[in-house]
């Protein structure tokens, strides 16, 4: 069956919202995707019929909320690609997840280790490691990136970045503001060839990639619900199952131990020695529907008309005289994330701030970002304090790309009005 | 309120020509704020003699509504006593958190009630107030040093 977006439109009952005198043009996908109705439904389900917590009550409900649970689990393991389900650990968000990694993975770091991470970071991907060297005296240290906004690898190589001191490199799939693909797989070769661990931000990637967890090169790789069209509370951290099994414990509580004395305790085997305490369960639920409705319309197509409407954007946003697209303009033969940022100017050259841009945006039905999109370090790197980021996904569709232009038009116009 | 009408004439016109702006010495206290949502930050420092306003000068970024509200209020303080520009601060502040529907005080506020608009987006709120917030901080703790020069 061909990808009929209209068809898919329909499965989202916000998309059919006006704001003011204008229909909504959704392209805020990067900063939390819409959500469909099956995983809606899903979620009231669970709550109407099936609620009880997990694990611990042995009654109908709690069995048929275990099994909801756990059914979640599987259903997303299988959609990232995971050789089993027990190596999907639930946490709150993707944030939660590199906080897991950073502090069960550095859990033996010491003064001169060396931690490696991006200058295009997503802040969630840069705080956890300073904040992990700043406890354990270990040297952090960043990939720079390229006029095109890509890795700069050959610098990094010149200046020996990853070297036999590193044992912790941290990089995003997928940048959240350049939209730029970063060649996991040939830097976790790096990373494993010094004996370090490669962590992956897969929160761009994961929603938009046909994704194989199992085949990426990665030792853990951290995700979130929102953004696959799955609900809010709840993301999650993939590793291989052997290096899960001989990390330390995150946060303590219930459900994560086997026995507990008051002389010490001793923990659960992975992924329940992550989750402590009563886990996202109704959310666990809606994300194995969006795992579900996902892999109906097939990640293969999804990432094809993510494709095609970002090269449409990329077109139509270079028409806009004043505006100027952070990173590459063009699709790479390594594929291109449904971001695109940008910055604004009148036609006298007056910046026109992403704030003032996105209100103007807005009160023409348009939904965008405007700021640094957690990733301040990068914007500073492109000389820049902020910029406005129109972000795409399976629902998006052309007419609302030809909105935002013309919305970026008449928001150029009145700022240059008195110029 | 259309989102025309929020961004009056004089808010552009400071937007695109600050005025007091850079940072300059001498000063009695110098501050920095920021918006860590949007990453509007202003750097700013008063100058005082005696109880008296007699520079605000500033380095900031940020959209046009936090520039031009900062580059007004540095005209509305200037030249007056530290007492009466918080009051100033006070009203505009006040102003802000009314959802717009007070009548603006123009007696007291002058240009700065070209902001009233801005009161109707709570989201934009926090950015007129950015310049406000950092001037009463730097005014306050300016004033603390000329009063512990004096004994």
């Amino acid at each position: 069956m061909s990808y009929d977006v209209e068809l898919i439109r329909s499965d989202f009952p916000i998309l059919e919202r006006r704001v003011g005198d204008y229909p909504l043009a959704y392209l805020d996908s990067a900063n939390t995707s819409q959500k469909p109705q099956v995983v809606i439904d899903a979620m009231v389900d669970h709550y109407e019929r099936h609620n009880a917590n997990v694990a611990r009550a042995m009654h109908v409900l709690g069995a048929e909320a275990s099994a909801a649970f756990e059914g979640g689990r599987e259903k997303v393991g299988a959609f990232i690609g995971a050789n089993r389900a027990q190596e999907v650990v639930f946490t709150k968000n993707a944030s939660e997840a590199l906080n897991l990694a950073a502090h069960t993975l550095g859990a033996t770091l010491r003064p001169g280790d060396e931690v490696v991470i991006s200058v295009m970071e997503h802040h969630s991907n840069i705080v956890p490691w300073q904040l992990l060297c700043a406890r354990t005296g270990a040297t952090l240290r960043w990939f720079d990136i390229t006029a095109e906004g890509r890795l700069d690898l050959a610098k990094a190589a010149s200046g020996n970045l990853i070297n036999a001191n590193t044992k912790i490199v941290s990089i995003g799939w997928v940048s959240n503001v350049l939209g730029t693909v970063n060649p996991i797989a040939e830097i976790a070769a790096q990373a494993h060839a010094v004996g370090a661990v490669m962590v992956v931000d897969g929160a761009q990637a994961v929603p938009q990639l046909t994704t194989s967890v199992a085949d990426s090169g990665a030792d853990l790789v951290a995700f979130t619900g929102h953004k696959m069209v799955g609900p809010t509370g709840i993301g999650a951290l993939w590793g291989r199952y052997d290096l899960l099994a001989a990390l330390p414990p995150f946060l303590g509580g219930g459900e994560m131990i086997e026995i507990v004395k008051m002389t010490g305790s001793t923990f659960a085997p992975p992924p329940a020695r992550f989750e402590a305490g009563t886990p996202p369960i109704a959310q666990a639920v809606g994300l194995g529907a969006a795992a579900d409705y996902l892999h109906e319309l097939g990640m293969a197509d999804v990432a094809a008309h993510e494709r095609t409407i970002t090269e449409y954007a990329l077109k139509s946003l270079g028409q806009v005289d004043g505006l100027r697209i952070l990173g590459t303009t063009e699709i790479g033969p390594e594929g291109r994330g449904g971001a695109v940022s940008f910055t604004l100017a009148t036609v006298d050259g007056l910046d026109i701030h992403p704030h003032d841009v996105m209100t103007f945006l807005d009160s023409r039905g348009v939904a965008v970002r405007g700021g640094h999109h957690c990733a301040r370090p990068l914007h500073e790197r492109l000389g820049i304090t902020a910029s406005t980021r129109a972000s795409f996904y399976l629902y998006t569709v052309e007419r609302e790309i030809d909105q935002l232009i013309e919305a970026l038009d008449y928001t150029r116009n009145f700022f240059g009005r008195a110029a | 309120m259309s989102v025309e009408a929020m961004y009056q004439e004089i808010i552009l016109d400071h937007y695109r020509a600050k005025h007091h702006a850079g940072l300059r010495d001498p000063y009695g206290a110098q501050v920095t704020h920021v918006n860590p949502t949007c990453g509007d930050e202003v750097m700013l420092r008063v100058a005082l003699d005696g109880d008296t306003v007699t520079d605000v000068s500033y380095e900031g970024v940020g959209c046009s509504i936090s520039q031009a509200s900062t580059s007004v209020m540095s005209d509305l303080v200037i030249g007056r006593t530290v007492p009466q520009a918080l009051e100033l601060h006070e009203r505009f502040t006040e102003m802000m958190h009314s959802r717009g529907e007070v009548e603006p005080d123009e007696e007291h506020l002058e240009d700065a009630i070209a902001f009233i608009g801005v009161a109707k987006f709570p989201a934009r709120v926090k950015c007129a107030l950015l310049g406000w917030s950092a001037f009463k901080d730097a005014a306050v703790q300016a004033l603390a040093g000329e009063t512990t020069k004096e004994f």
